[in-house]
């Protein structure tokens, strides 16, 4: 399913083995162990402080890990120099030199490589084609808008003929509307010159957007390293699918089994729901922890004759509590009586047909092969699912 | 951006506006007189109403006989302040640089450094004479003097630097390594020129505070005098316009200082907007 698995002899693959990195007293990357495969988009998706900035820049030689290896098509480039490890570092502020024109920042590995004044201009004007920045090549850094500075950083980071790109949150410093196109561009570019870029973003949907494979992290530790759309449409825990947004998790305790159907309880609220087909050996059993994630677009909403009616399996009964449109459809919030959220997204046409108002009884349903069974975290759960909690939130 | 209010100003500008002239007036009133005088006929006294003009007191200003050794102050006190100038501009730099790593004792060393500020500049040249003279080396005002008014123009020059480089992105640096650059490169090619203008800062409070200093100066400066020493002996000896001519040209060697750094600055702000490489684009068959 991953693209680049189809390209796997491309330069620039990326090995962290056991990787950890600690600042004085605070862990900031966990004992992680990541391939990453060469001419792959990939997306370091996590908040702040995750550990992801620090993965970079120990993948760029910016910090050296406290143990572990980094390997770069194989070889191990701990200790060695940005240019020896065929990296390139595109930072956050962009760090254009102010006092540089663009020619001259672009051109300025070409100078401590030695290259002669007017050879090297010329081959950063070449530079500056290709990222479509010609006309600007004799402008100060402070004369360009923030798209700009950003080709300018980039045609600077790739006249290195690196072998992977580093991004640390390129698109933060733009405004939406320029995110969403030097998004694209920055996707031709990574294929047009067929190289690993590894970028760095808060954002799930800039993530899913360019990523050949997205890696969540939470608190030092990778979450799950796959596919844009497993991560998405298959989140591997209770963290990632509140996370990645787009997603109702049931979190709770297995109180009983019958006929294929479990009982999760949490405090007052109970929800039947299908058990998975397969029993394997870690097959949840009564008493367990157990988590569950529905899509919010696959959730079908009726209107119910009281709050307090039986919903059946797979289903909630509530309260609408909350309706915003989103153009082609609509997210309709659901307070059940116990006050916890559900999420549905409707289809406009769907919606408009019978318009929900607030504080309509509904109940909620969804088919059980929607059902998206969950990995439980041991110390995890506590934190994000203790409760029959859908993520409300974004 | 106006704005679009376009009533009448409030009475405080009035108010303050007044206060202000006043203030210019009382800076340049009396300096300008000195001004004028300097330009009194060889006739001419210590006071108006001027009799005739001429150069006559600037004359008589550099001819060594009537007025000491003007001509050698001036000299002394202009290789003193360029000297003072460079270190003063070196250490700071080198200093602003060390400080950005939290050493062991910074804080100590910055509080240590900074109090020369309020110490007393007459005890600091006491001191420093005193120092000298237990050692048995003669003070000079090219070594003992040029110590003592470092200290007090290291203490602004170390400060202005640190206040330079608080704005200065350690992702230059880091962007730099990036891209190749050695220690050394990244020092010259991307530090130096990003804080050049702060230097020019350093430079001329590092020259000015020198050219004028007396207090720290007068004890450590030795057999020679520097100009504030003259200009001080003169006030006492001199009973004619030729101190006004001396008081005329050492603030035109100020504004010459001064001119000096804004106009470098300029230029450095004129040489990075002024488009480059017109030799290399205009080979291109464009």
């Amino acid at each position: 399913m991953n693209p680049a698995d189809q390209r796997p002899a491309a330069r620039g693959s990326i090995e962290l083995a056991g990787v950890t990195k600690r600042f004085g007293e605070t862990i900031a990357v966990r004992n992680i162990d990541l391939k990453i495969p060469g001419g792959c988009y990939c997306c370091l998706l996590g908040p702040s402080g995750c550990g992801k900035t620090t993965i970079l820049r120990m993948i760029a030689g910016h910090e050296s890990p406290t143990e572990g290896a980094v390997l770069i098509d194989g070889e191990n480039v701990v200790g060695k120099l940005p240019v020896e490890r065929g990296t390139a570092m595109m930072f956050q502020s962009y760090a254009l030199f102010p006092h540089l024109s663009c020619t001259d920042n672009v051109a300025f590995n070409l100078k401590t490589r030695g290259v002669e004044k007017t050879e090297r201009r010329a081959r950063a004007r070449d530079m500056l084609d290709r990222v479509r920045m010609k006309s600007f090549a004799d402008r100060l850094p402070a004369q360009l808008s923030g798209g700009q500075q950003q080709r300018i950083a980039l045609a600077r980071s790739l006249i290195t003929n690196p072998r992977v790109l580093l991004l640390d949150e390129p698109l933060s410093a733009l405004d939406e509307f320029l995110r969403l196109q030097m998004r694209g561009e920055l996707r031709n570019i990574q294929a047009e010159f067929g190289i690993t870029f590894i970028h760095v973003t808060h954002t799930q949907m800039e993530a899913i957007a360019l990523a050949d494979m997205v890696v969540v992290m939470d608190q030092g530790q990778i979450e799950q390293a796959a596919s844009a759309r497993d991560v998405y449409d298959r989140p591997r825990t209770g963290y990632v699918a509140h996370f990645m947004g787009g997603q109702n998790v049931l979190a709770g305790t297995i109180t009983s089994r019958q006929s294929g159907n479990f009982t999760i309880a949490s405090g007052n609220k109970k929800i039947d729901i299908t058990a998975p087909r397969s029993a394997t050996a870690s097959s949840p059993a009564v008493g367990d922890q157990f988590e569950v994630a529905v899509r919010r677009d696959r959730v079908r909403l009726t209107r119910a004759p009281s709050q307090a009616a039986d919903a059946g399996v797979n289903a909630v009964t509530g309260r609408v509590s909350g309706i915003e449109y989103q153009g082609t459809w609509l997210k309709i919030s659901i307070e059940d009586a116990c006050g916890e959220g559900f999420v549905a997204n409707v289809p406009d046409d769907q919606f408009f047909a019978d318009p929900l108002k607030m504080g309509d009884p509904v109940i909620a349903r969804w088919d059980a092969d929607e059902l998206h069974y969950l990995v439980a975290r041991p110390g995890r759960a506590a934190a994000n699912g203790s409760t029959v909690v859908a993520a409300a939130g974004s | 951006m106006q704005k679009l209010q376009t009533g009448k100003r409030p009475l405080s500008f009035y108010a303050l506006s007044i206060f202000f002239g006043l203030f210019v007036l009382f800076l340049y009133g009396p300096m300008s007189a000195i001004y004028i005088l300097s330009f009194q006929g060889p006739t001419g006294g210590l006071t108006f109403p001027m009799r005739g003009w001429s150069l006559h007191w600037f004359d008589a200003l550099f001819s060594q006989q009537r007025t000491g050794d003007f001509a050698g102050a001036f000299t002394r006190s202009m290789i003193l302040a360029v000297m003072v100038l460079l270190l003063t501009v070196a250490i700071s730099v080198i200093a602003g640089l060390a400080f950005r790593r939290r050493f062991v004792g910074a804080a100590f060393v910055f509080y240590l450094a900074v109090a020369s500020l309020i110490m007393p500049g007459l005890l600091v040249g006491l001191g420093v004479g005193l120092t000298f003279q237990t050692l048995g080396v003669q003070t000079k005002w090219f070594a003992s003097a040029l110590g003592a008014q470092l200290t007090w123009t290291l203490p602004f020059g170390m400060l202005i630097m640190f206040a330079v480089l608080s704005r200065f992105n350690r992702a230059y640096e880091e962007a730099a390594r990036d891209l190749g650059a050695t220690n050394w490169q990244i020092f010259l090619w991307v530090v130096l020129p990003i804080l050049f203008p702060g230097m020019i800062a350093v430079a001329l409070f590092g020259f000015t505070l020198s050219y004028d200093e007396f207090p720290r100066t007068l004890l450590t400066s030795g057999a020679a005098n520097t100009l504030p020493m003259e200009i001080w002996g003169m006030t006492t000896n001199v009973t004619s316009p030729a101190l006004y001519a001396l008081g005329t040209v050492t603030t035109l060697v100020s504004f010459i200082a001064i001119a000096l750094a804004l106009g470098s600055i300029a230029i450095i702000q004129w040489r990075r907007s002024r488009p480059v490489g017109n030799v290399s684009s205009a080979k291109e068959p464009e």
